[in-house]
Order: C-alpha cells, then structure tokens, then sequence
C-alpha cells in the first residue's frame, strides 16, 4: 500500500486516491485539422517507462482535488508531489 | 422541508431515543445520532479577499484556509472540504436564513452557497476508546499530535466517506456520513465498540457529558 502525500491533507493512505494516467497531456487546439493518427495518437498513446513516471491523482475520499506525483513504476517510490498548475520536478527524466 | 410530524432522522428506524440513557457512567465508548443540523456547502476563492470577508463578517468567522481545521463561532460550526470548498454547520432551521444573507453579503462576486442539510447524518462519539473505536476501520493517523480537538479529515471509515471533526480531548468526534451509509456505518460502530463496553446516550445529554468529562479532565492537562 502507497502512502500518498496529498500537496493539502498530507499522507494519507492510498485507498483514499483514485489514479487518473499519465499527466500534462495537452489537448490539441485545433483537433479537427488534425490527421486521424494524431488524434489517435493523443487519445491513446501513452509513456510507458519504466522508472520515474508523471502521473494524475485525486484525492478523491479527501480533499477531492487533483494533483500531479511523480512515480517510480518499478519501486513504487513517489520521489514527487506537485499541484495541478505546477511545473515538474527538474530531476524528472520523462 | 417536511411537515414536522413526517419529519425523520436518518437514523430514525433505529429507535435509538428508546435505546439511550442520560448518564453512561462506566462506558468506555458512548455513542449517538446528532439529528437535524443545518448544512451549508460553501465554494468559493480563499485568495480573494473579498470573499474572505464577505464570508466572515456574515459568520462572525472566517472560513478556516488552513487544510483539515475548522473554525467555530457560537453555535455556527465551519468545516474546511478543501482549498476553495467549506461545509457551514448551523442549529436546525437557521440554515435557510443563513444562505440568504451569505448570499446578500457576497453578491455579485464569484461564490456558491447551497443547503445540503440532512445529506449527510451527523453521529456523535465520544468516551475514551473512541479513538481506539474509529482506529479500527480509519487509516488516519489520529493520534493528537496528528490530530486533535479543531481537525477535521474526510477520510474513509469501515470503507465509508466520512467527515470527521474532533471537538474535544475525551475524545469527541462528530462523524459526518452519507445518510444513505448511516445505518451501515451505525452498526460498523456499535460492533466495533462492543469488546469496550459502549452506550447509546441521548442526544440531549451528550454535550453535558462531554463538558462534565473536559472538566475533569482539566486539573491534568493544565
């Protein structure tokens, strides 16, 4: 079980959280001038690294607010934890 | 609002008036339903200070900005939900003239004030393994250097949403539940303060026990 530091409430247990994938996937300005494959490529290609990885969680038995952890997806370390409107920590790779 | 006769607590079917006493001397976890409070759902932008003092002067209280807090004026109660969310606890059948002037003081600014009273039933806990009840089906750490008289959390209980709120050092929570999870999260408890010994109290009483044991209390932590 991950112990979670929500950026209001603090550690709190990770059952309180809901994943939401991989973050700061932008939408596309003009989605209609784009070719199906990149639409498709926005809609579903997704990283998926192994080590550390920048990804979307709620606190949703909490606080309710979203927010952004880093996450090494071989060790589980959460080596991260940033607001929504936050930039990502220098020393992440992806 | 219903007409006064039809007018049930969520925990109504249980008969728990029946069931309580005045005085539960020698129980170690006392229990029971804290029916009928108005509640308010408060959004708006903590770092606008209009709203924070819109907000206060029709309390008498800021909205606490601090996470997991609550701030209490006389008998208006304000928990924080999150950084721009606050629930507004008032005494039964002021809560409609509450979001009428929270409304007044605030218009015209960017805000949303709504009543969810009886969304959410209000179970009252208190006696000195209250703490050890809700440690059994709570991941929070509610121990008082974490958590103590003035925190609140929402968290899960028994696989509940909960809202929790310590009020004081017996310790005394008030558990706020979805009511359609009160009657589960009733029983979670009653089974889970048994091995302490635990009585239903009336809910006219609990307030006079808890002060009584705070007085006691008092000699020691002073």
């Amino acid at each position: 079980m991950l112990l979670i530091k929500c950026p209001w409430c603090g550690d709190r247990d990770e059952h309180e959280f809901s994943y939401g994938g991989e973050a700061h996937i932008v939408r596309p300005r003009d989605p209609e001038k784009l070719t199906d494959d990149q639409w498709a490529d926005y809609l579903f290609m997704r990283k998926n690294p192994k080590g550390a990885h920048l990804e979307r969680w709620v606190h949703a038995h909490g606080c309710r607010r979203w927010f952004n952890v880093e996450r090494d997806t071989v060790t589980h370390a959460i080596t991260a934890v940033y607001k929504m409107n936050e930039k990502p920590p220098r020393s992440s790779k992806t | 609002m219903a007409k006064d006769y039809l007018r049930q607590s969520a925990l109504a079917h249980l008969h728990l008036a029946a069931l309580g006493v005045d005085d539960p001397d020698g129980a170690g976890v006392v229990l029971c339903e804290r029916p009928f409070r108005g509640q308010l759902s408060l959004r708006g932008n903590s770092a606008d200070h209009e709203f924070v003092e819109g907000v206060q002067g029709v309390l008498g209280v800021g909205a606490p900005l601090d996470p997991n807090t609550v701030n209490v004026a006389g008998n208006i109660t304000v928990l924080w939900l999150g950084p721009n969310e606050w629930l507004i606890v008032t005494p039964d059948g002021q809560e409609t003239e509450l979001v009428e002037r929270i409304s007044d003081a605030l218009a015209g600014q960017h805000f949303a004030v709504s009543d969810v009273s009886d969304s959410r039933a209000i179970i009252g806990l208190t006696g000195i393994h209250a703490r050890d009840v809700l440690m059994k089906g709570c991941s929070l750490d509610l121990h008082p250097r974490a958590f103590n008289a003035g925190s609140c959390a929402q968290s899960s209980l028994a696989r509940c949403h909960v809202l929790l709120h310590q009020i004081n050092e017996i310790p005394t929570y008030d558990i706020y539940v979805h009511r359609s999870f009160s009657d589960y999260a009733w029983r979670w408890l009653e089974d889970a303060a048994r091995e302490y010994g635990f009585a239903i109290i009336n809910q006219s009483a609990i307030d006079v026990v808890t002060q009584r044991s705070t007085r006691k209390e008092s000699p020691v932590s002073a």
